[in-house]
């Protein structure tokens, strides 16, 4: 843990609105993330924090709590009002990945990160086959040779356990939970160093959750994967995460090792989430 | 033989044309470009609004080339003005200079200047008058010099230029949502191409020459659950609008001729944020073409609306709007399915035979 | 015809179209938006060509128009006569004789040289069309040289046909950066557009884009390292008149005996090879 950390954020701000003279001012008082004048929305609000090599960073907060605008920030989903972003695995992390050209960010979504929707309409291609929903991550990392991509996907399936057989299966035909694991094997297609997961469990039955946290755990483990795992649900981020950080209205309330968060909770907000928990 | 049967196409096009042009007189019948610009108001409103090319008369005997088929009408006109420089731009003109023959408003009962009903089909019951098939030359002299010669008392002329608005009724009030007044020149889509994000000059270019059964479908389809600007008719005027032409930048202008022309603005109520207050206020949703066509005005309005406030809906989405509903690119497209297709058909061909002969090897 | 211009259109607009070209050469398989006129012919008839061919036609031009490989179809011989008609200029069914070509759907079996122009019509210039439908994304995926979506296409017919299953117009990468689509030329002829002795340009009408292919240039049909581009194969087939079997072949049935039997599909080409072994016979 002494390394350099994988990916640093620094005050990352996300708005949505102009904002005003009112909600500008140091000490604003806004309705949770919302000012009160001009409507603005402060979804994520001087966000700092660090993810090391082979760990899984753990965000917990309710909904608006802007977690998952955050993930859209990293993954170039949304574009970041203001704020710094550095990966190692990227120019030394010398370079702010918010300001880069669309070329360079593709090329970053692309080959150093992968990521895993809720929703996995968004992050599927529902008509076409899963094997080429796994490959399209390594086309487009410029790989050009059929039956390595082939292979590779193919391997992707046996680990995030789908058979091999239901390959040309497009994802429609699908159930939640293979869905959600051929969004993995997709994240996962072009090796990228880092993954994102926003909320990969909410909506699936609890025997299905399970399955998909238990190979989570596996991949991390096996692949030393590091990993930022986005969820409302305190018990996901217990069983996942390394270290965690909790989210209120745009801003990091409480941060630090999970168990210590746990047993001790600091935050008003985060000792409510976590006795309903108990 | 085959070889014999591929040539020959020249042949059975020409006689294919003579046929064309024989179907046109072979009831021995004739129509004079005067008769059809003189009878046939509504069709030379609805072609020259959607071929953008203002003139009677070329629409009229593009009426009778046609054998009164729009779609083509429209075609030989837009491609008549290919053929034409563009020496002028008109100056920017406002629709109070109007000479009004029809004016009315759906939002107030009675607006300043009074409501001009003109002469529409609306208050018409549509029903086939069979008198009008036995009509002589003589019966329609006659009717006119009947309806000419009723007096007209003195008190009962109305002002019919420099009407206000209906809209400046609502500005005075502070109801209209205002934007800072853009007399920029307008982007010009017959000499530059659009490109996306399309500016509003585009857009109403694009919208006043669609074609009117598309223009009016969007609109409907707008109106009636997909989409959400749904207007209130502030103001219907057709009249005639002077246009006039300046030779340079500081020069004269030049009065050049007036155009019959269909305005129309829609209140459509919008949430504005007043001083930090949510406040309603009305939008504009504005409508203009060439002739009398109320209903497409009205629809380009809604559309017009829909298009300033994009959304994931066809009718709000630009792209889907102002590509498909021009005429000569619709019917084109459409009918370019008529064309040979073979050497693509035999790729396609080859093709799947293969793949039918190979199968899937690697399951 | 003697009330229009020469060449129909207006100068400016011709000027307008040839600034497009030059741009088009300029930057090989761009496509350059432009305003586009209405023809007398329909749009998707040939539009986008015939404005390139009216824009670039001089007065001793010489002008050939095929469709679908011949020279009598329909489309050939309205836009042949429309020029024609407002140019005065001399046509011609013989590839060798013309400068300027205009085509839909072929290029011919005879060799291009560096003092012609071939002119395509272009029905959907977006090779990205149909996997993202909006022409403001498409725009941007080519500036960041982002063609994920036409490889995708590909490796999904790959997957399920165990081949590209893309008939005509099978996309191709210009000069290394620009992906485009060739018009519908069955693949046969995507070869001869790579270092053509010929300028080729593209002309969209309907949909408003010129783009070209400057002499010389290099043009890879898109395929993957293991699954190479083909063309399309008539093994086993010859044309019934000519013999000839390295030629793209139109598939014909006899009405009597309900036999399939083929033909060249360049019927100018075949003409003149008959005529030219005739001679050789009567020597």
């Amino acid at each position: 843990m002494f390394d350099k950390p994988i990916l640093q954020i620094k005050n990352l701000s996300k708005q949505y609105g102009e904002g005003c003279s009112y909600c500008q001012h140091e000490n604003a008082k806004l309705e949770r993330n919302f000012c009160p004048v001009c409507k603005t929305v402060y979804a994520c609000k001087n966000i700092s924090l660090d993810l090391h090599r082979g760990e899984i960073l753990g965000i917990v907060g309710e909904s608006g709590s802007g977690k998952s605008t955050l993930m859209k920030c990293l993954y170039f989903d949304e574009e970041t009002t203001t704020g710094e972003g550095f990966l190692t695995d990227y120019f030394n992390g010398n370079e702010n990945i918010f300001t880069q050209s669309g070329q360079q960010k593709r090329f970053i979504r692309n080959s150093l990160l992968g990521m895993v929707y809720q929703n996995p309409m968004l992050g599927l291609k529902m008509d076409f086959s899963s094997i080429s929903n796994i490959a399209e991550k390594q086309i487009a990392a410029g790989n050009r040779n059929v039956k390595q991509m082939v292979d590779r996907s193919n391997a992707l399936l046996d680990k995030v356990n789908i058979s091999i057989k239901r390959s040309k299966e497009p994802p429609k035909n699908f159930s939640g939970g293979m869905q959600q694991r051929v969004q993995i094997a997709k994240a996962l297609s072009s090796n990228p160093p880092i993954l994102l997961l926003d909320e990969v469990t909410t909506g699936l039955d609890l025997s299905v959750q399970a399955a998909v946290l238990d190979l989570i755990k596996t991949i991390q483990r096996v692949m030393q994967i590091s990993m930022i795992v986005v969820s409302h649900d305190l018990a996901v981020i217990r069983m996942l995460a390394d270290r965690t950080v909790v989210m209120l209205n745009g801003q990091i309330i409480e941060e630090g090792l999970t168990d210590q968060i746990l047993e001790d909770p600091q935050h008003a907000y985060t000792q409510q989430l976590v006795y309903s928990l108990l | 033989m085959g070889y014999v049967a591929v040539t020959g196409g020249q042949e059975a096009i020409e006689a294919s044309l003579q046929h064309l042009t024989y179907e046109r007189i072979k009831e021995g019948k004739f129509i004079d470009v005067e008769s059809i610009k003189a009878t046939m108001r509504g069709f030379l409103d609805q072609v020259m609004s959607e071929s953008s090319l203002y003139s009677e008369r070329l629409a009229a005997l593009a009426m009778k080339q046609s054998e009164g088929n729009v779609e083509e009408a429209v075609f030989l006109l837009r491609a008549h003005r290919s053929t034409l420089p563009r020496l002028y731009y008109s100056t920017v003109t406002d629709a109070r200079d109007m000479f009004v023959i029809r004016r009315i408003s759906a939002s107030f009962k009675d607006i300043p200047g009074g409501q001009i009903l003109g002469a529409s089909h609306d208050y018409l019951h549509r029903l086939l008058d069979f008198s009008l098939v036995e009509e002589t030359e003589q019966d329609v002299l006659r009717k006119k010099a009947e309806f000419e010669a009723i007096e007209v008392p003195e008190e009962s002329s109305l002002p019919l230029e420099k009407l206000p608005k209906v809209m400046d009724y609502l500005r005075k009030e502070g109801l209209i949502n205002e934007f800072p007044l853009n007399d920029e020149e307008p982007d010009d889509i017959t000499k530059e191409s659009l490109t996306f994000p399309s500016s509003r000059s585009e857009r109403l270019q694009i919208l006043t020459r669609g074609q009117t059964g598309t223009v009016t479908s969007l609109g409907y389809a707008g109106l009636r659950g997909y989409g959400s600007s749904h207007p209130n008719v502030g103001e219907v005027r057709v009249g005639y609008q002077p246009i006039h032409i300046a030779l340079d930048e500081e020069g004269e202008e030049y009065y050049i001729g007036s155009i019959k022309l269909t305005e129309v603005e829609s209140f459509i109520p919008a949430n504005v944020s007043e001083d930090g207050k949510e406040v309603l206020e009305f939008d504009i949703g504005y409508g203009a073409c060439f002739g009398q066509n109320e209903t497409k005005a009205i629809a380009m309005s809604i559309l017009d609306h829909a298009l300033e406030n994009p959304e994931k809906i066809p009718i709000h989405d630009e792209e889907f709007v102002l590509l498909h509903v021009d005429t000569v690119e619709s019917t084109g497209f459409i009918s370019h399915l008529k064309l040979p297709h073979y050497v693509t058909f035999q790729s396609k061909l080859e093709q799947i035979r293969k793949i039918k002969r190979e199968g899937v090897t690697n399951e | 015809m003697s009330k229009f211009p020469f060449a129909f259109l207006d100068e400016q607009s011709k000027k307008e179209i040839r600034r497009a070209v030059l741009k088009g050469v300029a930057i090989p398989g761009y496509q350059v938006p432009f305003a586009s006129r209405e023809m007398p012919i329909g749009r998707g008839w040939g539009t986008g060509g015939l404005q390139i061919t009216l824009a670039l036609v001089g007065q001793r031009d010489v002008l050939k128009v095929i469709d679908q490989g011949s020279d009598e179809s329909v489309n050939a011989v309205n836009i042949k006569k429309l020029v024609q008609g407002t140019t005065g200029i001399e046509t011609t069914i013989h590839t060798k004789e013309a400068t300027l070509i205009q085509s839909r759907h072929r290029i011919p079996e005879v060799p291009l040289r560096s003092d012609q122009i071939m002119i395509l019509q272009v029905p959907e210039p977006e090779p990205l069309r149909s996997v993202e439908r909006s022409e403001f994304k498409t725009k941007q995926l080519h500036a960041e040289r982002e063609y994920s979506g036409a490889w995708l296409l590909l490796f999904e017919q790959i997957m399920r046909y165990n081949q590209t299953s893309q008939g005509a117009d099978y996309p191709v990468l210009v000069h290394d950066r620009y992906v485009m689509n060739p018009s519908p030329i069955p693949r046969f002829d995507n070869p001869k557009i790579h270092n053509s002795d010929a300028l080729i340009l593209f002309g969209a009408g309907r949909e408003k884009k010129i783009y070209a292919v400057p002499p010389y240039t290099k043009v890879e049909s898109l395929a993957f390292d293991d699954y190479p581009f083909e063309i399309e194969k008539f093994e086993g087939k010859a044309c019934k008149v000519t013999g000839l079997t390295d030629v793209f072949l139109d598939e014909l049935t006899d009405e009597q005996t309900g036999e399939t039997y083929y033909l060249c599909n360049d019927t100018s080409f075949m003409q003149e090879y008959l005529e030219k072994r005739g001679t050789v016979h009567v020597r």
